[in-house]
């Protein structure tokens, strides 16, 4: 009880209501949603005090009042025909909503490749250059049409951004597609909305929506091999990534290093969360998480370090790490 | 409504008043046994209650479960429970209240009160409803127990592979749940064929289907519906199983396996599950609102109208869970308009039940089933718009697997059941024994009214501030705090409730006679009973017959009505048309006996011991559970003619008190089982369809069916297998033809022949698959192909199993032209047994060969 007590809010505080949510549309996908939404909640709470008030006048009323509604007709009129009509109208504008959903904008959207896996997110785009990878965050660029393509490494989940669109299915021997646009830039949420294991709960990401020229700059760095130790204790922090192993599950570009069932870490530094959206990213956390790791998020698939790293060595690896932004 | 002038005494099927004795030996047939023996017996007015008791206390169970939930997530970063435990206990959660508690309770609710209800003494096959109550009693405690040794199931009530696979889950938790919910599908399965049997054949003579009470109506429907449906989960379980124990892939992709194909199998039960549990209890409330009302139910054929197309609907909805898993969205606007059709029918029952409250003569009063039935009313229509909300695709891509969705389907579950069940308990309570206190219930109602509005609808705000479901915790600062805390001290005030319920219950309800309605009811259920039923079997004459003819109460109390005696000495039930309720015989019933009870035990070991992979000792619980079937169909089944052969029922109607072919309950309820197998059987037949869609290339070509590496089944021997089926299947033909021949021995032979045949023919129909190269482990090929030769394999040992009893009773002179239904029910399997691996060898060799 205590353990998450303190890990859950150190980055989670930092963020606000309004950035995991459908009702604040921040793309044209989830906006059309969103009307269709409030449509339905409108109508919905009308017909749910329409039934009622029947009822209660049902019950209520004096006899002579209330013994017309006592017939077979008021039952097809009622439970029939007004269902009929309002169903069909629903029907014909959702179907004309389903299709502004689904048909597609641009000819070449810029795809990106999500790839769900117990419990976190591989993210990968592969249009740009000889490909770029980050995890647990999403960019995009403001204004264009992105499309993502899921599929999964392990176990099914589902990858939902919804102030963007709806959820869409991440399933292990297929691709689903899914197209959106964001229209205002800003840092927002996204979580796994089908259930894939233990730590399910603990599978968030951000998605991150830049303009056009920050994107290209943020893609562009995301490609560059990371920076040569500038101090002593990174390089040191870099030699404990090689002895310790780290390189065998995570991929650092531009080193020998990629293994490819961890995260990669390439701009570990620069990213905003660690654990897929549990802490924030500094020395401090990135020292914390390797050391107990199984304490922090059970069962996820990276060994503790914290016996098997000495002090000076984590803190240096922490450095390191840090340092890659 | 028609009525009728009051009737003098002469009038009466039977004389009154009725001669000294003959209710004393009637009692005397039907006393129940003392002692420990009490376990061992069947009357439906002893098991129903039980198994009622039984479905609520897995309510609580299961409710203890959801305040674990609630305690969890009141705020966030809670960790009462570690995460695998939390997953445990939703996965928990639901298990048991869909399958351990909403189904059984309207079974036993019907077990309960059907009999009484139709004006029958019995359903017809009472010893496979107390069989099917026992397994229930001894699975569920188990299923449940696996809570307190970590190893329940974890992986949610849909179970999805792959998580669930072999790979992803080791534990024995998911066998925990394929095992054990499997086979309590078993109990819900064999309920229903004592449904649909006992309200097409048990009805009182003169209830026509147009007279027959609303709720039996939705039983009926119900019944259908779990003998469509529930296969559907038994078929996906058994193949997820197969994947587990011997790596048969199924739903791996990279062995051509699909994870959609469990979720399409899933659904197809999943979904019908939804209207299953609502449909038994819509008629309930279309019993009460007329008893409260004082007037018959307002546009009561269309209300059945509206539960036969729910159920013809509910079957075309299942891809309502499936609308994120990437299916096009041209499909989805066929299964969203589906979705909204499915709302008009529970809209028109809506609106009847308005609409009879709007007809009553005088003032409602609002006792507590009536409170009970507008908490229901406010509490499904909410739960019912926001189902057609998520009908609507664009919506559901959001709100699907949110707390929005969990919002709603409680309001849909415990408005559609919970509140109509607990208004059932208040209502009916009277008929069986005790009442209720009155004060209690209302203060129970109250507290559970508000309690569940107080708990569920904050999550629809939740929901949509981005909280998912299933998730052990979740981060403060995103607005969900304080929706969670409202649904937290909502589920406190309903365990309140609950709570009160119980005392009530404890405090003041005993069984007993029964007393007449303190609401006047119409319907035949408050005619007093005893351990035989109604006195008299009751003539009806209108769907309200103690409005219409105030008397009758008092006539078939006195014995005035039908069959007011026992013709063969032993228990009896009068079996009617289906249609019309024209007597057509006296069936003998079986009494109380150990048969069953041992069966029951051995099946609920097996299955346990499976899941536990304990092989041996899981094959001493099948020979003790087979051992349990025949000692139970030995001596309790087909006694023959019986003495008097006919009997004077009243009225002047002479019906025979034996039966055998179509006409018989049993070939009724044989009819019903192949339905089973062939829903289950065509499943199958799909998903090899299905996963050959899967693996077909993107030009629509198939050349990864057979993958390489694998054959075609050989059709030299698949050509044998169809023959020797065929011979098979004509020798027990030929065999029940020969029971009319002079010599016992020409029956006897022609069965035994029968039986090599069929062995000799599942012998060349596996063989045709190993010679030809198909490998259940390489590839969901090999693994759809030897999953249906298994099937049709089980199906040819079961063949056998009963060819060999038929021969037992041949030689121990309990078979004979007249005395035949061992004989006439194994010809039924068999047929089907033949037919269905024709069909199987079809697809299995011309399907692939046609495509190539």
């Amino acid at each position: 009880m205590i353990r998450l007590a303190w890990a859950l809010p150190a980055v989670l505080l930092a963020g606000c209501s309004g950035v995991q949510t459908p009702l604040e549309p921040w793309g044209v996908q989830a906006g059309l949603i969103a009307g269709l939404t409030w449509l339905l909640f409108g109508g919905g709470a009308a017909i749910f005090a329409l039934v009622l008030g029947l009822l209660a006048f049902a019950l209520l009323a004096p006899a002579r009042l209330r013994r017309v509604m006592g017939s077979r007709r008021f039952v097809l009129l009622g439970g029939v025909v007004f269902p009929a009509v309002t169903l069909a109208a629903l029907l014909a504008h959702s179907m004309g909503i389903s299709r502004a959903l689904v048909l597609p904008e641009e000819e070449a959207p810029l795809r990106i490749e999500v790839i769900g896996r117990q419990y976190w997110w591989e993210v990968r785009y592969p249009d740009a250059g000889d490909g770029a990878v980050t995890a647990n965050e999403i960019h995009l660029p403001v204004g264009r049409e992105v499309e993502l393509l899921l599929s999964s490494g392990d176990v099914i989940h589902s990858l939902w951004l919804p102030n963007l669109h709806g959820k869409m299915d991440m399933i292990p021997g297929r691709v689903n597609r899914m197209r959106l646009r964001a229209e205002r830039t800003g840092t927002m949420r996204g979580q796994c909305t089908e259930f894939c294991g233990l730590q399910h709960a603990l599978m968030a990401f951000w998605a991150v929506v830049q303009e056009p020229a920050e994107f290209e700059a943020w893609l562009a760095r995301q490609q560059a091999p990371v920076p040569a130790p500038a101090t002593e204790e990174q390089a040191r922090g870099m030699r404990v990534y090689g002895e310790a192993g780290c390189g065998a599950c995570h991929a650092v570009r531009g080193t020998e290093w990629q293994g490819r069932l961890g995260p990669d870490l390439s701009r570990i530094g620069s990213r905003l969360s660690l654990g897929a959206g549990l802490h924030e990213v500094h020395r401090a956390t990135l020292a914390g998480w390797i050391a107990g790791t199984q304490d922090l998020k059970p069962g996820n698939s990276m060994p503790a370090f914290g016996r098997a790293l000495a002090g000076e060595d984590l803190l240096a690896l922490a450095a390191w790490l840090e340092s890659l932004r | 409504m028609d009525t009728h002038p009051p009737r003098v005494a002469a009038d009466l099927p039977s004389p009154l008043p009725r001669p000294e004795g003959e209710e004393a030996r009637l009692a005397a047939v039907w006393r129940k046994p003392r002692g420990i023996a009490w376990i061992t017996e069947i009357n439906n007015n002893q098991i129903g209650p039980l198994f009622v008791g039984t479905a609520l206390l897995f309510f609580l169970a299961a409710g203890v479960l959801g305040l674990i939930i609630r305690a969890q997530l009141a705020w966030p970063g809670l960790q009462l429970v570690d995460p695998a435990t939390y997953n445990q206990v939703f996965t928990m959660h639901g298990t048991v209240m869909m399958f351990l508690f909403a189904v059984p309770a309207v079974e036993a609710v019907a077990i309960t009160l059907l009999p009484s209800m139709l004006g029958a003494r019995e359903l017809p096959f009472p010893r496979l409803g107390a069989y099917a109550y026992l397994i229930y009693l001894f699975g569920g405690t188990a299923f449940y127990s696996s809570l307190f040794f970590g190893a329940a199931p974890d992986g949610g009530w849909f179970m999805y592979p792959p998580l669930t696979s072999k790979e992803n889950s080791p534990g024995i938790n998911t066998d925990m749940y394929l095992l054990g919910i499997g086979f309590i599908e078993i109990s819900a399965i064999a309920g229903a064929i004592e449904l649909t049997v006992g309200i097409l054949r048990c009805r009182a003579p003169g209830m026509t289907l147009g007279r027959m009470p609303i709720f039996a109506w939705g039983m009926l429907v119900f019944a259908a519906m779990v003998l469509f449906a529930f296969p559907a989960v038994v078929v996906a379980s058994t193949l997820l199983e197969l994947e587990r124990a011997f790596n048969w892939p199924f739903f791996l992709p990279e062995r051509g396996g699909d994870p959609l194909l469990w979720q399409h199998l899933f659904w197809f039960f999943g979904h019908p599950e939804v209207y299953v549990i609502f449909l038994p209890a819509a008629g309930m409330v279309s019993m009460m609102v007329p008893a409260m009302a004082r007037t018959p139910l307002v546009a009561h054929s269309l209300v059945v109208m509206a539960l036969v197309g729910t159920a013809f609907l509910s079957f075309g909805l299942w891809v309502h869970h499936m609308y994120t898993t990437g299916i096009p969205a041209l499909s989805l606007a066929f299964f969203a308009a589906a979705g909204f059709a499915v709302s008009i029918p529970s809209g028109l029952q809506v609106f009847a039940w308005i609409a009879t409250f709007a007809a009553a003569p005088r003032r409602i009063r609002f006792d507590t089933p009536t409170l009970f039935v507008l908490g229901f009313l406010f509490i499904f229509v909410l739960g019912g718009l926001t189902g057609v909300m998520v009908s609507v695709t664009p919506f559901d891509w959001q709100a699907h697997d949110t707390y929005f969705i969990v919002a709603h389907l409680h309001y849909v579950l415990i408005g559609g059941m919970v509140f109509p069940l607990l208004g059932a308990l208040y209502y009916w309570a009277p008929s069986i024994g005790r009442p209720l206190s009155e004060r209690l219930g209302k203060w129970g109602f109250w507290l559970l009214f508000l309690g569940t509005n107080l708990t569920f609808f904050p999550m629809h705000m939740s929901g949509f501030a981005g909280m998912p479901r299933r998730i052990y915790t979740y981060p403060a600062g995103f607005g969900l705090e304080i929706w969670n805390a409202l649904s937290s001290a909502g589920a406190a005030i309903a365990a309140a409730g609950a709570a009160v319920v119980l005392l009530d219950v404890v405090k003041n309800f005993r069984l007993g006679p029964g007393q007449s309605s303190p609401w006047n009811s119409g319907t035949l259920e408050w005619v007093a009973t005893g351990n035989y039923g109604p006195r008299s079997i009751p003539r009806v004459r209108d769907r309200y017959p103690l409005w219409t003819e105030p008397g009758l109460a008092k006539e078939v109390e006195a014995g005035g009505h039908y069959l007011p005696f026992t013709a063969t000495g032993r228990r009896e039930a009068l079996i009617t048309s289906p249609a019309e309720a024209i007597p057509q015989y006296v069936a003998v019933l079986p009494g109380p006996g150990w048969g069953h009870v041992v069966a029951a035990a051995g099946t609920a070991a097996f299955f346990l011991c499976l899941a536990g992979e304990l092989l041996v000792e899981a094959a001493f619980a099948f020979a003790l559970a087979l051992s349990g079937f025949i000692a139970w169909h030995w001596g309790g089944s087909d006694p023959g003619p019986l003495s008097p052969r006919e009997v004077d029922i009243g009225d002047g109607i002479v019906v025979p008190t034996h039966a055998t072919g179509a006409v018989s309950t049993g070939a009724w309820a044989m009819v019903c089982l192949m339905l089973v197998q062939g829903t289950a059987f065509a499943c199958l037949l799909g998903s090899y369809l299905f996963l050959w869609l899967v693996n077909g290339d993107a030009q629509g070509g198939n050349t990864m069916w057979p993958p390489p590496g694998q054959g075609l089944p050989v059709a030299g021997f698949g050509l044998a297998a169809l023959g020797l089926y065929a011979a098979g299947a004509a020798s027990l033909w030929a065999a029940a033809w020969l029971l009319s021949a002079r010599s016992p021995w020409l029956h006897r032979i022609a069965l035994a022949l029968a039986a090599l045949l069929f062995l000799a023919g599942a012998a060349a129909d596996g063989w045709a698959l190993w010679q030809g190269g198909v490998r259940p482990t390489l590839h969901s090929y090999g693994a759809s192909s030897w999953a249906l030769f298994a099937w049709q394999g089980v199906h040819v040992a079961i063949a056998l199993l009963m060819a060999g009893y038929t021969l037992a009773r041949s030689f121990a002179g309990k078979l004979d032209a007249g005395r035949r239904q061992a004989m006439d029910v194994t010809r039924l399997f068999w047929t089907y047994t033949a037919g269905q691996g024709a069909i199987g060898l079809a697809l299995l060799h011309a399907f692939p060969r046609v495509l190539a």
